[in-house]
């Protein structure tokens, strides 16, 4: 998703010129681009319906469910609507630290932000070039994508443990997700850094720009729409990051271990609602980020023509 | 991503700067996933009093345990089943979708829309979508009603919820995207001249899709197989949720084997997966370079 991100100003096509120049040729094609459509078409297109629905169906209903009223059940037909649930959120004991895991988790989810975009665009810088031993640093980085959360969450535990530190969600699980999202945001960073244009860093430094300046002046600006794409994944994958954490964040909770102790024994509406307020966060983020690169885009396209 | 310089090219000064750049990452890594890794390994070698202490050593007792119980196979056994029932089901799904996107919306922009539809799911909570089907699969969800209804069914269907099938409609739910974005990614660089050169020499739809269209998505689904397969071998909430408690994988005895303080047998079963799927992982690697994809 990251190189379509870093794609979107590129919508001029190329293809269009050339593809309308064999437009006869088109009628058989699997994919022609003018002209009627083949019967593939109709069938990928019901896939892919069907898919988008199965996809965002069942997280409607539960978003549907949590504003029934006090009556409200796990199933339909909705019982009355009311916010009942939202409140029971706050105030029922019953149903945990809601309030202190959501401070917790936005503030770890800043923290596992800033430090993301930061680490991956230095590392992003450093692996446009070989050096001894990049292999070696790429597949440790490969490595802590793949390896299983939760029992690098246990090492990280015991780790905390035999040094006798004690673990909590500003320490041990803040590591604990880094070693989740920094990889995605080596690989965002990939991804960007493959459509930079490396002319634009050669005339800064032929003007005379030191390293920090060509750095500050020509690369962040540029790769700025990418930069927000990796903050985006630092963000909501540490915002919503459960298996590395549950053996890390120590007494505390995040949000997402309160929403797991909440599946294992609450079996209320308010989980429902705890799941949309959580996804409201989630959405405004994305809106945010995706809004602002588009801003980025629309910014850069106006000055070109200006 | 390297169009300047080559491997041969690597001064000391360039390893020097290259190390510099990486090394905030290296930095993290090494404390939060070798040191990790390194613990859960040296566990698995300890002995332990049955309360959570370990007592330092050598002993092989929990590896012997491990691979002596029947349970083990039972479980590799279910933690296979699910990993390829979800892969075979991402992978069709994943690969029609990305074809869909890249070959047959005309219009760039909403391809990237629709593209971006699918994605957003991917940035909010996994435990949120999972439980989001109980209202749907549940002994009284809309599925059964909606057949209970027209008359399919007269009893509702109990293996909609709480069952393996359950486990495997979640983990196919919150993994395509997994293959949507790396197939996607491969299909969008194939050059759209060469499909009409196909078609101009008389190549069927089949040909096209068996000669081009696969074998240049090949990394793509490369890319995609690794991410999935390692998330459901690593995963154990989906199991132990959608299953109702009656279904375990490897990791979800893990998590079991830590509720009650087994470190060492914990450990000795999370380094056999972790060599199962570091074996996976690099059978896949072999036949495609990863990162000459990633930064190409």
């Amino acid at each position: 998703m990251s190189a379509v991100l870093a794609d979107m100003p590129k919508t001029d096509m190329p293809e269009t010129e050339t593809s309308k120049t064999v437009a006869p040729a088109a009628t058989k094609a699997i994919a022609p681009r003018t002209g009627r459509r083949p019967w593939t078409f109709y069938v990928l297109a019901t896939l892919f319906a069907a898919y988008v629905i199965a996809l965002y169906g069942p997280m409607f209903c539960i978003y549907i469910l949590s504003f029934q009223d006090i009556r409200g059940g796990l199933v339909f037909p909705m019982k009355g609507h009311s916010l009942h649930w939202f409140a029971d959120l706050v105030t029922q004991v019953r149903t945990g630290d809601v309030k202190g895991s959501f401070d917790r988790s936005i503030k770890l989810a800043v923290i596992v932000t800033v430090i993301t975009v930061v680490v991956s665009f230095l590392a992003g810088l450093g692996f446009r070039k070989r050096f001894g031993g990049d292999t070696f640093v790429f597949y440790m980085m490969i490595g802590s994508l793949v390896a299983p959360g939760l029992v690098l969450g246990l090492g990280t535990g015991l780790l905390f443990q035999a040094l006798g530190l004690n673990a909590s969600w500003y320490t041990s699980a803040l590591g604990a997700q880094l070693s989740w999202t920094l990889p995605f945001g080596v690989l965002v960073m990939f991804a960007v850094m493959s459509r930079f244009n490396h002319v634009w860093e050669e005339a800064a430094y032929d003007l005379g720009a030191s390293r920090w300046q060509s750095i500050r002046l020509v690369m962040i600006p540029v790769l700025a729409p990418g930069l927000v794409a990796v903050a985006l994944f630092g963000f909501t994958l540490s915002y919503d990051e459960f298996a590395r954490s549950l053996q890390t964040a120590g007494s505390l909770n995040t949000l997402p271990l309160e929403i797991w102790s909440m599946t294992l024994n609450v079996t209320s509406p308010s989980l429902y609602a705890l799941g949309t307020v959580t996804t409201i966060v989630s959405f405004i983020v994305i809106g945010a980020s995706l809004g602002s690169i588009v801003l980025i885009q629309k910014k850069r396209g106006s000055s070109a023509k200006g | 991503m390297q169009p300047r310089s080559s491997p041969a090219q690597k001064s000391p000064r360039a390893n020097l700067a290259g190390w510099l750049y990486v090394s905030p990452l290296v930095l993290v890594l090494v404390p939060f996933f070798v040191a990790p890794i390194l613990v859960v390994l040296a566990a698995s070698f300890f002995a332990t009093d049955g309360f959570g202490g370990l007592t330092p050593g050598f002993t092989l007792a929990s590896y012997v345990e491990v691979l002596h119980s029947a349970l083990t196979l039972k479980l590799y056994l279910a933690t296979i089943k699910f990993t390829a029932l979800t892969w075979i089901f991402t992978l069709i799904i994943g690969f029609f979708v990305a074809y869909f996107l890249v070959f047959h919306v005309r219009n760039q922009l909403l391809a990237i829309g629709l593209f971006l539809l699918c994605t957003v799911p991917f940035w909010t909570s996994n435990i949120i979508r999972m439980i989001s089907w109980i209202p749907l699969l549940g002994k009284e969800g809309l599925i059964n009603q909606a057949l209970l209804g027209l008359g399919v069914i007269r009893q509702p269907l109990e293996v909609l919820l709480f069952s393996d099938l359950a486990v495997v409609i979640a983990y196919v739910h919150q993994l395509t995207i997994f293959m949507i974005v790396p197939i996607f990614n491969s299909m969008a660089r194939i050059d759209k001249k060469l499909i009409e050169a196909a078609i101009d020499a008389g190549a069927s739809r089949f040909d096209i899709m068996r000669l081009i269209v696969v074998p240049m998505s090949k990394s793509g689904i490369a890319l995609g197989t690794i991410f999935v397969v390692s998330i459901v071998m690593g995963d154990f909430f989906v199991v132990k949720v959608m299953s109702g408690g009656g279904s375990a994988s490897v990791v979800s005895a893990f998590y079991e084997d830590v509720g009650v303080l087994q470190y060492p047998t914990a450990a000795a079963s999370a380094v056999l997966l972790t060599l199962v799927l570091v074996a996976i992982v690099s059978l896949i690697l072999r036949t495609v370079d990863i990162r000459q994809e990633i930064t190409r």
